[in-house]
């Protein structure tokens, strides 16, 4: 029955996707759909890091800088289309992540941390100082897609919430499915293994660099598109995406839903695009709560909110 | 050679705050194993609140006090609310457990204090002292020579006070410790006292100089984060080193090659560490019990 777990959670969310907006207030509600998609994906890739491979990462809104700026700088000065900017942004993260990862992965723990927390800030850092090409610390405009208008001429006429809405949507639904079947894969189990024990995963014959490099670079990739797709929707860019700040979003997201589970990391990646959303009422108190449910959770609810609850309905049979 | 004199001045007091800090992580994580990233905020507060205290009318070795007694309370809460209750938990845990500590410390003073930029008098007026064509502040004396101070005062206490002796001996083992009658437990709140009232003293030093407003402690945090890790993870002589070369290191980069990457200094270090010799200058190389 393992197999059809994967796609009844592929097939609730695609549900999900397609459902809730005919609930939707307003226009306005895209946006925050769309917002929540993105941020879906890029956790995504946290779960196949962290949750498959246990190694932390702090870093990886440098990868979904990369991804951005690809998107902002190549189609103006090299004259890539924006939707190949996107495979040439995940091609560029894909191939730092391969370089950094070798030597920083062979680190542990608060070590991994804070290497990959030097590379996340040494991105955003290029982005933020060299003007000539970035803009600087206001951002940059980044051009439109394009397919809105190829959609409109074969009549079919969609908003921009209600494109960007679709189109970040079936973007999540690809992710989940390629970390869902990544999942009960050799290289899944390889990466679950070395998760319990690296050196128990070595004596069994797997590469254990080997498949936390791949590991890393797959998630690299997540963010790198993730970030290409923020920017493309907001058609505009700033270095933030690259900050420390947005690292510890993404990782938060995860861990909050349930780090070891796709549906529960896309969970968490709700939760944390709609809390600022619900608590623009708020403004004053944001960081404060913002602050307090990370602690909360992470106290009360140490496996992130999905499992902890899944766990809660079966009872205590485990 | 007056101007390499006068990077060294500049790198040596803001590379006096980085040790500051890093000792505090030393210290917390020695007792503890967590590293913890709301160290920052803990140098903020110190010079938030004797701003705010000194603004109200108290004089401001008064100010400062409060500051730092204020400060090790919240260092004392920290472990008591949300480092305690998640012992054991995984490495990832504990990390966004201190980042969200950070967040919130910083989301509450901004509604207690407010979004401004603050400062307050020098302690010993405003007038630079001339060394050998360059110039240094009296309050960077006050910063060096308070690291100094206070890592001169900590290394006392660990090595010659019964209690200091206690600390030690539960970071190297704590059911050991346990089990020969030390109270663990107060151990771990002492640690997180002492740790936070550092980085207050740090902000109280370092205030008159770099200024603070309520978002300066994460990049503290990083900074400090590095130098514990140049010096060796653990090691609080490691710690002090790290800290003063970080600052030198930033101030000649500063200097020499780019004031924009300036910042990049620490991480561009932290990464080299890592990878070359990740026990760091002080460390000693650890071994993992399979």
């Amino acid at each position: 029955m393992r197999i059809s777990t994967k796609y009844w959670t592929l097939l609730f969310l695609a549900a999900l996707i397609a459902v809730t907006p005919f609930f939707f207030p307003s226009g306005y509600y895209f946006r925050v759909g769309s917002l929540l998609f993105v941020n879906g994906l890029a956790v995504t890739g946290i779960v196949i890091l962290t949750g498959y491979a246990g190694q932390i990462s702090l870093g990886h809104a440098g990868f979904a800088g990369i991804g951005g700026y690809a998107c902002a700088l190549a189609p103006v000065h090299w004259g890539v289309p924006p939707a190949l900017a996107v495979v040439l942004g995940a091609a560029v993260s894909g191939v730092l992540a391969y370089l950094v990862g070798r030597p920083i992965l062979r680190l542990k723990g608060y070590y991994l941390g804070v290497a990959s927390l030097g590379f996340g800030i040494l991105v955003a850092m290029v982005l933020n100082n060299e003007r000539a090409l970035t803009r600087g610390p206001d951002g940059i405009e980044v051009p439109d897609l394009g397919l809105r208008g190829l959609l409109k001429d074969w009549g079919l006429n969609l908003t921009n919430g209600e494109f960007w809405y679709v189109v970040t949507g079936i973007c999540l639904l690809i992710g989940a499915w390629i970390a869902l079947n990544l999942h009960s894969s050799p290289t899944g189990r390889a990466l679950r293994a070395l998760h319990g024990s690296e050196v128990a995963a070595g004596t069994v014959g797997i590469d254990v660099a080997r498949v936390k490099l791949q590991a890393f670079v797959i998630s690299a990739i997540y963010a790198s598109v993730a970030g290409s797709l923020l920017a493309l929707q907001n058609k505009f860019i700033t270095p933030d995406v690259a900050g420390f700040l947005h690292s510890v979003e993404m990782v938060t997201m995860a861990v909050l839903g349930g780090v070891s589970s796709v549906p529960g990391a896309i969970l968490g990646a709700g939760v944390l695009t709609l809390l600022p959303q619900v608590l623009t009422v708020f403004a004053e108190y944001e960081q404060l709560i913002l602050g307090l449910v990370m602690m909360l959770v992470m106290i009360f609810l140490p496996e992130g909110l999905v499992p902890s609850i899944l766990r809660r309905l079966r009872g205590r049979d485990e | 050679m007056s101007e390499l004199l006068q990077f060294v001045f500049s790198g040596m007091t803001v590379g006096a705050v980085y040790a500051l800090v890093a000792l505090g992580f030393t210290i917390i994580f020695n007792a503890s194993g967590v590293v913890n990233f709301a160290q920052g905020e803990f140098v903020m507060l110190g010079g938030m609140i004797t701003v705010f205290a000194h603004a109200s009318g108290l004089p401001l070795p008064l100010a400062a006090l409060i500051a730092v007694a204020v400060t090790a309370a919240v260092g004392v809460a920290l472990n008591r609310l949300a480092i305690e209750p998640a012992r054991g938990a995984p490495v990832v845990s504990l990390i966004i457990i201190t980042i969200g500590a950070s967040i919130f410390i910083r989301g509450a003073s901004q509604l207690v204090f407010d979004k401004q930029i603050h400062s307050f008098p020098a302690f010993s007026g405003d007038d630079p002292i001339h060394v050998l064509g360059a110039t240094i502040l009296t309050q960077s004396l006050w910063v060096i020579g308070g690291a100094i101070a206070i890592f001169v005062g900590l290394w006392l206490f660990f090595t010659k006070t019964l209690l200091g002796r206690a600390v030690l001996a539960t970071s190297n083992n704590r059911l050991a410790a346990q089990l020969v009658g030390i109270n663990t437990k107060f151990v771990m709140t002492l640690s997180f006292a002492l740790s936070a009232a550092i980085g207050a003293l740090g902000g109280v030093l370092v205030t008159p100089i770099t200024l603070t407003s309520y978002d300066v402690g994460l990049a503290l945090a990083l900074k400090g984060f590095a130098a514990a890790m140049l010096g060796g993870m653990g090691n609080p002589k490691g710690a002090f080193v790290g800290g003063l070369l970080l600052g030198l290191l930033e101030a000649l980069t500063a200097g020499y090659l780019s004031s924009q990457y300036k910042d990049a200094a620490a991480f561009i270090i932290i990464l080299a560490v890592l990878f070359f010799m990740p026990q760091g200058l002080f460390g000693r190389k650890s071994t993992d019990r399979v």
